[in-house]
């Protein structure tokens, strides 16, 4: 079972945050005999503790840890101290994600060249491509189980699906069924199918939707080669007089400092914590944070162009019941600049439950228009808007020194301003999600505005000139040859694909690079 | 709810006696708060039954639900009624009933029209108590578990096998 390391083993690999990026990483590592110490700000939860209700679940798995915000993005105003609803937990986002599983399309590893030159963006191309990507795309879909890739049937459609799908087909989308989701049609991988529960938002409890909580890290754990340390805070990131990273501080579950020796070390805290702990690791040989000679750490933030559409029919459509997001339409996701921006949009079935849509619908809006809305709720079908947004440098994650967390460290304020294409990009969907809607005969549609952030992306680049980024094509930082990044904050660009199937397929190559190195002896 | 679970063991007859008219909906007494129809009540500790009153008026007039009953809406803001709380809400409160006076109105409660007190809400709701009034019935009011079937919504399914078999796709007049 689960190996101790000793906080003086310097032989270990040390990954921050135990989500898609950390929690595969750990495992894949743990797998090939490499020693891990996985450190995880949150607490273990377990199919069994997860909640079918959506405050109580919010206040047992959110990362709720002071955050602020600035910027023209209306979660600036509506959720200043939220910018985020992601997890804080063994397993990270992998608890709360959707499920949604599909590919980058091969433009989009390549969108400076595809796209050209767009004002007031920071475009890049990924200096890896589709190809090289695709053996690692199909690990990370038989590891997650992938409907509808490998020869897995997709999940059955609900009444959302069905709402979305009839529109869909009038509106004459050609691209339209139940997604490739990561959530089991039939048993798979020692997990049982879907029930058609909801709360897929809420953590699993049948255990169907694929979670690092419960499949890469007791399998890793189970190696003997991976030891997770929970509740586990990483304040800083220690390197010698040669420049190599040495090992982590971090408080522990009591509050006390320690200091775990590695010889290399894996950030994963997603794309507001990895680059605020660079940040706050600033030395006098690193006075601008670690791995930031290009000034890049924490710049370039994105979050997908969101944005739902609510619509209300005359008939009930109990859209709650069954998958959350278990349906798609992928016409949109080309690049068609006709349309008047560049990238494109994946729209895809969302349901909330009554506490989160009065919570969601618009947030701080009452009276009569607004609650008129929630009478409608049983009648009520649901999409959500996944576009490309553009990179801009300042859009970025900073450290805010007027704000300290519980532990005394200065906590990540995340700047957003909206770039014109991605207002476009937004009122195009928009218009589609309610003509969607209108054409099975909605009776009243609502353009939803984005919430806090699932798809944080962006804030530790992947280049190929170290000049232009923070990471090179394996995540490993351009600086610090013993310093990784492993998570979305890695992304050049967000693509209009939901993120996870990405970030694990490029954790599952990480841990290939890195344990191919570590025998090398170059890392 | 009976008479018989009326305060301090008061019969509907005896409460609606001692009450002094609050608004149209509510009757009010020393230290309780009732439906006009005896269909609630509630002990106070803390607030003045008329500013609970008009507390309750309030959070119905921000939320208006025509089909939910003002119990909802008292448990929603029955958390003010504390010590703590009960300072900055009476404040509050006598600013609403101010800004009403500035509009010929007696008080909030006498504003006949939801549209009228809509209006009066609507000029004040920057102000930071009545973004605490609202703010807090976002999950003071759509979080009580018993408001949810008065919606159609139906909570957790994990217990009952989710709804595999439960009508995940009975949609039927598409």
């Amino acid at each position: 079972m689960a190996a101790p390391f000793d906080l003086n083993d310097d032989t270990v690999v040390v990954v921050i945050g135990t989500g898609a990026g950390g929690g595969v990483l750990a495992n894949e590592l743990a797998q090939k005999g490499v020693s891990v110490v996985a450190l995880e700000a949150g607490g273990r939860y377990l199919p069994e503790d997860y909640v079918n209700d959506e405050w109580e679940s919010f206040g047992q798995l959110a990362w709720v840890d002071p955050r602020t915000t600035s910027g023209d993005w209306r979660v600036a105003k509506d959720f200043s101290g939220l910018p985020a609803w992601i997890v804080k937990a063994v397993g990270g986002t992998t608890i709360h994600w959707a499920g949604a599983s599909i590919r980058f399309q091969p433009h989009e590893w390549k969108a400076k060249t595809t796209y050209g030159n767009v004002q007031g963006a920071n475009l890049l191309d990924w200096p890896i491509d589709g190809e090289e990507m695709d053996p690692w795309y199909t690990l990370a879909e038989t590891k997650l189980g992938v409907t509808r890739t490998g020869g897995r049937a997709g999940l059955p459609g609900n009444n959302n699906y069905l709402v979305f799908e009839k529109g869909a087909k009038a509106l004459g989308y050609k691209e339209v069924h139940t997604g490739r989701m990561a959530i089991n049609s039939d048993d798979y991988d020692e997990r049982i199918s879907c029930q058609q529960t909801g709360f897929c938002f809420q953590g699993c409890k049948w255990g169907a939707k694929w979670s690092a909580a419960y499949t890469d890290i007791p399998r890793g754990e189970a190696t003997g080669n991976l030891e997770v340390r929970d509740h586990a805070q990483v304040a800083r990131i220690l390197h010698d007089d040669t420049g190599k990273v040495t090992g982590v501080e971090y408080f522990d579950k009591d509050g006390n400092l320690q200091l775990q020796k590695a010889r290399v070390v894996c950030v994963a805290g997603n794309s507001f914590e990895s680059p605020r702990l660079l940040l706050n690791s600033a030395s006098s040989m690193f006075p601008d944070g670690l791995a930031n000679s290009s000034g890049q750490v924490g710049r370039n933030y994105m979050r997908h162009t969101t944005g739902s559409v609510y619509a209300i029919f005359d008939k009930p459509v109990k859209m709650w019941r069954g998958t959350t997001m278990a349906g798609i339409i992928q016409d949109e996701a080309r690049h068609d600049p006709s349309r008047g921006f560049v990238g494109g949009y994946e729209l895809e079935t969302l349901s909330l439950g009554l506490p989160f849509m009065a919570a969601f619908l618009d947030p701080g809006a009452w009276g009569r228009e607004f609650t008129s809305a929630l009478d409608g709720y049983e009648n009520m079908a649901g999409l959500w808007i996944v576009g490309e947004d553009m990179p801009q440098e300042t859009n970025r994650v900073t450290l805010n020194h007027d704000v300290k967390d519980a532990l005394g460290l200065p906590v990540a304020n995340v700047h957003f301003d909206d770039h014109p294409n991605d207002v476009a990009m937004r009122n195009h969907a928009y218009r589609q999600g309610e003509a969607i809607y209108d054409a099975v005969g909605a009776t009243r549609t609502f353009p939803t505005p984005p919430y806090p952030s699932t798809h944080n992306l962006g804030t530790n680049r992947m280049s190929e000139n170290p000049r232009d980024g923070v990471v090179n094509r394996w995540g490993q930082s351009h600086d610090i040859a013993n310093l990784f990044v492993s998570d979305g904050s890695q992304f050049t660009t967000g693509a209009s694909e939901n993120p996870t199937l990405t970030i694990v397929a490029l954790a599952i190559r990480q841990a290939d690079h890195i344990a191919r190195e570590m025998s090398a002896g170059n890392l | 709810m009976k008479t018989e679970n009326s305060p301090k063991g008061l019969t509907r007859r005896q409460l609606l006696a001692r009450a002094t008219a609050a608004g149209a909906a509510f009757v009010t007494g020393s230290g309780f708060l009732a439906a006009r129809d005896g269909a609630w009540a509630t002990e106070l500790s803390a607030l003045k039954p008329d500013s609970f009153a008009t507390l309750v008026q309030m959070a119905r007039d921000i939320y208006p639900h025509d089909h939910v009953g003002d119990e909802y809406y008292v448990i929603a803001v029955k958390g003010y009624d504390t010590p703590d709380h009960a300072e900055d809400i009476e404040a509050g409160i006598e600013a609403l009933n101010g800004a009403a006076q500035g509009r010929g109105y007696d008080s909030y409660l006498a504003i006949g029209w939801e549209r009228d007190r809509a209006d009066l809400l609507r000029s004040m709701e920057d102000s930071p108590f009545f973004q605490r009034i609202r703010g807090g019935l976002v999950t003071g009011l759509y979080n009580q578990k018993a408001v949810w079937p008065l919606f159609g919504y139906e909570g957790a399914s994990y217990e009952l096998g989710g709804y595999i078999d439960r009508g995940f796709n009975d949609i039927n007049w598409l």
